[in-house]
């Protein structure tokens, strides 16, 4: 059973469906094709709130909807927590 | 699909079509708003709508306002309406701009009478107009008739992976069979706004929706602030979204994926024909589906994740959330849940035919989950101080 989805391939981030405890193997799944990636939970995520798919460098863009959301002023690793303790808007 | 097929409602004199069959007693100003409530407390069947302004405003201002008075009167969820202001030049104007569609206005002015001869007056009037739209008979309307609002609120992530989606489906479904829909929220475009640009459908179009963004923009910055701390708000962070690029793209997959024909100044009436329409309006909730129902919009769809309450006394809200939590938590403000769509267990296109079953339901006179609740949110939009 998937615990996260994600908008689009190419995207960095994904959306927990269920809550994600710390240290979990969890599976999710791109919507753009039905496919499925499996990763292990750095943090604990609450449902609706984002994990990392892929690893983004300090400072590097980030990806959702395969558009830019914000930056990353710390960076980040697959499996991480993602919210506004390490992203932040790019407009104001 | 069958769904969209028996719908019924109220062809108007002007031959446009309602859903709700209202007696409006309409306060032109903040200090008629005692007489109004007067009036609708004495006549059942009638609904007075009291809000805030009125008074020595100017300018562009002033014309939303008056905007706003006529186009809510126009409204085909409306059957008749009784006018009340302190004064009868105002009182009349906005009269005559509702007399245009052809349906039944009165006014009444409240100088040289004091509120109780004017709810006197108003009541007996009132009374005439509810007993005549209580026989008015729904007759079979087709989606090429209606004009759907769209704005969502209290997002969060779920409102990107659901309940947009959904409506969006619902959105292309309403074009395609030559319907009309309205969407706006300026503000909450950002990060998005190029994504809405390249959607109008010419560039003149093009170039007047990036003026109004950007004059939002500039109105924002001129007040030496930003929108941290606004945009997102608190209850769309504690639903993991993180940034307003984020809930922009949030808010843009309810949109559908036609073409832009048309871009609106706020409650201004679309003049393109049929499709989708760009409205300049404020990202809250209230105020947006306020001006979207004075530009004539008969149903408002409303995807929200961590649960909107939010209602209109002219046209029914119907409220879809993807998060389990909220609908469950919030299920009497619910009209449609579509958190089977993060479960996997429901496709968009099963969800989007709910949508439309609901639409055809609510059509037909089936109360929303705000309009059981009494959520009659009428909120006029203001764009400076007055005089």
């Amino acid at each position: 059973m998937h615990k996260f989805l994600v908008h689009n391939h190419g995207d960095h981030v994904g959306v927990a469906t269920s809550d994600i405890a710390a240290g979990e193997r969890v599976v999710g799944i791109f919507m753009d094709d039905d496919s499925t990636i499996e990763l292990l939970s750095n943090h604990a995520v609450p449902l609706g709130h984002k994990i990392a798919v892929s690893s983004v460098a300090a400072g590097g863009d980030v990806l959702k909807y395969n558009v830019k959301i914000g930056v990353t002023p710390s960076g980040f690793a697959v499996g991480d927590y993602v919210h506004i303790h390490n992203l932040k808007t790019a407009r104001w | 699909m069958v769904h969209s097929q028996g719908m019924f409602g109220y062809r108007r004199e002007n031959g446009r079509v309602g859903v709700r069959n209202h007696v409006i007693i309409l306060p032109v100003d903040d200090i008629a708003n005692a007489a109004a409530e007067g009036v609708s407390r004495l006549i059942n069947g009638t609904l007075a709508l009291p809000h805030a302004y009125g008074r020595l405003q100017y300018g562009e201002d002033l014309d939303l306002h008056f905007r706003t008075m006529v186009g809510t009167g126009a409204n085909p969820n409306v059957a008749a309406v009784v006018v009340i202001c302190i004064e009868p030049k105002w009182a009349k104007r906005v009269a005559d701009g509702i007399a245009a569609t052809g349906k039944p206005v009165e006014f009444f002015a409240i100088e040289g009478n004091g509120d109780l001869e004017t709810i006197r007056r108003a009541a007996w009037k009132a009374r005439e107009f509810a007993q005549w739209a209580s026989e008015l008979q729904r007759e079979e309307v087709s989606l090429n008739e209606l004009t759907i609002s769209i704005k969502c609120g209290e997002s969060d992530t779920t409102t990107g992976l659901g309940s947009c989606p959904t409506v969006s489906y619902a959105v292309d479904r309403i074009v395609e069979a030559g319907g009309t829909v309205f969407f706006g929220e300026t503000s909450e475009l950002t990060g998005g706004e190029q994504l809405i640009a390249q959607r109008m459908a010419t560039p003149e179009l093009r170039q007047k929706f990036m003026a109004f963004y950007d004059d939002y923009i500039r109105e924002i910055k001129a007040q030496g602030v930003d929108l941290l701390g606004s945009q997102p708000t608190e209850g769309n962070i504690a639903g993991g979204l993180t940034t307003i690029e984020e809930k922009a793209l949030g808010n843009i997959q309810k949109t559908g994926s036609k073409p832009v024909i048309g871009v609106l100044k706020p409650a201004e009436a679309p003049a393109n024909g049929p499709g989708t329409y760009f409205m300049d309006t404020s990202s809250a909730a209230a105020e947006c589906v306020t001006l979207m129902a004075a530009a004539g919009a008969v149903v408002h769809f409303f995807p929200t994740g961590q649960g909107n309450v939010i209602g209109n006394p002219i046209e029914p809200v119907i409220k879809v959330s993807a998060n389990p939590h909220t609908v469950r938590t919030m299920s009497e403000h619910i009209d449609l849940d579509v958190s089977g769509l993060l479960a996997r267990t429901m496709n968009l296109q099963q969800a989007g035919e709910n949508l439309m079953e609901c639409l055809r339901r609510t059509v037909n006179g089936r109360l929303t989950a705000a309009e059981l609740l009494g959520h009659r949110e009428f909120v006029m939009t203001k764009l400076y101080r007055s005089a």
